[in-house]
């Protein structure tokens, strides 16, 4: 019993990071037309951050880390986005090869600075001891990341909702001609956008630090994940997001713990599933 | 066959609708075969959008479309081409960089079986690039042939999308804004170009401008806001109240 | 002017095994082996207008069903090769469906997902595929008992096979079905309403890409003897649809020319640099910055550019 638990509990934080990973993701091929392929990397560069300076600096907490490596990823993603991915407006699939490139670069760098080698990151220490809950024991770093991925659900629906920002980018994600025919200022709300969600990506992979670990390679794990939750959940859709995170968490941590060489194949087989029978997602409206 | 069908086309209460906005409305119309009908109405109106429902552009959410007979509603559009529909589009969608001659050679082979075959290219195919002259000679392009889209001049460019419609001697000619953007004497050219077209092809026609394509139409429906407002021969639809009212908007 | 190119391209092609010692020969199979592959990208992504980020699929599930199937179980290589080919256009023919529920940037995302998944099956799945370790111990074929070991042997192999691809692939794209193929390519909702399928038309050549892929996948394993997830990894698609594009992608020859200067380009660089994705990357951002067209396009209007000078 304890296993499933467990399993379970790995299941909804994977799904908790992968919301925080493909959430950036999803606005930005629903606003942009871009499937940006250097998220993965974005993500990593915050995992090496937080494994780096959470090491370094004692008087670093996590949260800060986050915070941090949120903001300078957001940076880096924003000067990508105006310097790159702006002179390439005619050319989209010149723009997903360049965002290629990208993450094939910021990939090499962390190689290149900070080795082959897996660095763990260090789990806060005010979350360490375990918590009972129902007679049974939950790592409770987990369970604070379930909890900040609904959080942070619940941040970019009213976001989305209920400010004005969030009606110039639903608007540009149901047409974008129309919007700029009415005035929003689309190329702006582009590199907000793509800095929301780059610096959504750094974040997470602050978080997700403790749980997976620095290592070379990260990014193409997570990468294929994130588009395969934003193919199932659609493109565009928080709630497909978040609903897909979480059904793909849970595929992928009770597919390798029961069936650990076909993981794999488990992990895209409701992908193919709805695409078969609903090509646009679970919750999208743009089709893929 | 003894009997020809009477009816090309049947449009049965047919409905479209994008999110909130309801775009058809309950359409229902009935074409005789080898009639000429001109759809009407102001922009906004809902015409392409019947037009693409009719094409298989776009699908209907509920009602039913016939083609001589037979049930169409959701059959995909390249099998309507193959049931005998051809349309041409109120944007210009030729191959820019193709020859006029190899445009119509694709219409050609659109619905040929050698479209699959992989070793012979379309110039290998006498009779085919001898039928596409033919189409282009009767609209009077053919000493354009050779020359690619890109060269020749807008209304030259109306003359080939009504070629390569032509010239798969469709059974039922779908027409969407031919005389747009033309000046008084390609107007004519291309008029007069819908004029011959045989009876054997029924033919329906959008035009916004009420004036310009009057004189090709027998019947006429007059379409706003979605629906049907007037349907029937010309005379008596142009002499009617309501169709001054939609567009003088009185 | 035609037959100086064409006079040059021929000695390119049958001059090496004469006059070059073993390495460069080596390195001209290994250019035709990547020329091939190439080729059959750009069917996908110039003449279809699909971009797939997971070509390397193929090739490497060919290089593998071949590699496991001589060193494990003893079929020999006629039988294997049968077997690799058959089953990864089958597999072709499978992603393809998936794949062609999309268009555009979400076909490019299926087709990397799925080439992810099949790296990862490669990796992890150590009992049958050796995982990290590669396949190794690998032999070449012995056709009509004539040995391919020695590196002049095995180039005039390649050269008639890579022959064979381009003339086959350029048929191809000449016909009747190329052209509906390009028609669909550039005018979709047109060609449909001409007569034209264009999901089967996308799917047909999304398996006869995936074929010549698989040949190109076993000439790969039979030049190295030795297989490794690498080959099947996104950098290796990626690295083909650079080529493509680099070369210029809806060009008979470009993604050729385009997929020699790569090969060139990773084997010279990385006896220096150690980095060679990061260069990759670089080398991606420059050429779709600043040639998007491509160098074979970008050349030709070079010598259009010099010619009409000097009139």
């Amino acid at each position: 019993m304890q296993f499933w638990i467990i399993q379970g509990l790995n299941s909804l934080s994977l799904g908790a990071l992968l919301f925080l990973l493909s959430s950036g993701f999803s606005l930005i091929f629903g606003l942009m037309r871009l499937a940006n392929l250097t998220h993965g990397a974005f993500f990593m560069l915050g995992t090496y951050f937080a494994a780096i300076a959470l090491r370094s600096f004692d008087w670093l907490n996590i949260w800060f880390a986050a915070l941090g490596a949120g903001v300078a990823v957001a940076v880096l993603g924003g000067m990508f986005e105006r310097l790159v991915l702006t002179r390439l407006k005619a050319n989209p699939l010149g723009q997903v090869l360049v965002t290629l490139g990208m993450s094939f670069i910021i990939s090499d760098a962390c190689l290149m600075l900070w080795g082959g080698d897996s660095i763990p990151v260090p789990t806060p220490q005010n979350l360490q001891a375990p918590t009972r809950l129902f007679g049974f024991i939950f790592p409770t770093y987990r369970l604070v990341l379930v909890a900040l991925a609904t959080g942070a659900a619940v941040v970019l629906h009213v976001l989305l909702e209920r400010t004005r920002l969030g009606a110039m980018i639903r608007a540009g994600v149901d047409d974008r001609q129309m919007a700029r025919a009415i005035g929003i200022p689309v190329s702006n709300l582009f590199t907000t956008v793509f800095c929301l969600g780059a610096g959504i990506a750094g974040a997470a992979g602050v978080l997700g630090g403790p749980i997976l670990s620095a290592y070379p390679g990260l990014d193409a794990d997570m990468l294929p994940l994130a588009l395969i939750v934003v193919i199932l959940g659609g493109i565009g859709s928080l709630l497909g997001a978040f609903v897909g995170s979480f059904i793909i968490g849970f595929t992928y941590t009770f597919g390798t713990a029961l069936f650990p060489e076909l993981a794999y194949i488990i992990l895209f087989l409701p992908m193919i599933l709805v695409l078969a029978f609903r090509p646009q997602g679970l919750f999208g409206r743009v089709n893929a | 066959m003894t009997d020809a069908v009477e009816y090309a086309l049947e449009v049965v209460n047919l409905r479209k609708a994008f999110g909130g906005l309801t775009v058809t409305q309950d359409v229902s119309l009935k074409v005789r075969t080898g009639e000429r009908r001109l759809i009407i109405g102001p922009n906004g109106a809902g015409k392409t959008t019947l037009f693409n429902q009719i094409s298989g552009d776009l699908r209907p959410n509920s009602g039913l479309i016939r083609l001589f007979g037979a049930e169409i509603t959701y059959l995909p559009p390249y099998q309507r081409a193959h049931c005998g529909i051809s349309r041409t589009y109120q944007i210009i969608t030729l191959f820019a960089g193709d020859t006029l001659e190899h445009n119509v050679s694709l219409g050609l082979l659109g619905l040929r079986p050698s479209r699959w075959q992989m070793w012979r290219p379309i110039s290998f195919y006498p009779d085919m690039r001898s039928e596409a002259r033919r189409a282009l000679d009767a609209v009077g392009l053919l000493h354009l042939a050779e020359h690619p889209i890109s060269d020749i001049a807008y209304g030259e460019r109306r003359r080939v999308e009504l070629a390569v419609a032509l010239a798969q001697k469709p059974r039922l000619l779908l027409l969407d804004e031919p005389l747009a953007g033309l000046s008084n004497a390609e107007r004519s050219t291309v008029k007069s170009l819908i004029g011959s077209i045989s009876r054997d092809t029924t033919v329906i026609m959008i035009e916004h401008d009420m004036d310009t394509a009057l004189d090709l139409a027998e019947t006429v429906t007059l379409l706003n806001y979605g629906r049907v407002i007037v349907d029937g021969p010309r005379d008596v639809v142009i002499a009617d109240e309501r169709t001054r009212e939609v567009y003088l908007g009185g | 002017m035609k037959w100086i190119g064409a006079a040059l391209i021929a000695s390119a092609l049958l001059l090496p095994p004469f006059f070059a010692g073993d390495f460069y020969v080596n390195l001209a199979s290994q250019i035709l082996i990547a020329g091939i592959f190439s080729l059959s990208l750009n069917l996908l992504v110039g003449f279809g207008g699909m971009t797939s980020l997971g070509h390397a699929s193929y090739l490497g599930v060919a290089a593998y069903i071949s590699a496991l199937l001589t060193a494990r179980y003893g079929f020999g290589h006629g039988a294997a090769a049968f077997i690799s080919v058959t089953g990864t256009v089958a597999m072709a023919a499978f992603f393809g469906v998936i794949a062609l529920r999309a268009s555009g940037l979400g076909f490019l995302m299926i087709t990397l997902a799925l080439s992810q998944v099949l790296w990862g099956l490669a990796y992890r799945m150590s009992n049958v595929t050796n995982g990290d370790n590669g396949v190794t111990g690998l032999t070449r074929p012995s056709p009509f008992g004539i040995s391919l070991d020695r590196p002049a042997a095995f180039y005039w192999f390649t050269l008639i096979v890579a022959i064979v691809a381009f003339l086959m692939m350029a048929i191809f794209v000449s016909s009747a079905f190329g052209s509906s193929l390009k028609g669909v390519r550039d005018q979709p909702r047109r060609m449909a309403a001409l007569g034209f399928n264009p999901w089967l038309v996308r799917w047909i050549t999304f398996v006869y890409a995936g074929f010549w892929a698989a040949i190109s996948g076993l000439l790969y394993v039979y030049y190295h003897k030795y297989i490794h997830p690498t080959s099947l990894s996104t950098t290796s698609s990626a690295e083909a649809l650079l080529g493509v594009i680099a070369g210029g992608a809806g060009t008979l020859g470009g993604p050729a020319v385009g997929a020699a200067l790569v090969l060139l380009l990773k084997n010279y660089v990385s006896a220096y640099i150690e980095r060679w994705n990061m260069l990759l990357g670089l080398v991606f951002l420059f050429i779709v910055l600043f040639m998007p067209a491509g160098i074979v396009p970008g050349f030709s209007k070079l010598i259009a550019a010099v010619r009409g000078e000097r009139r």
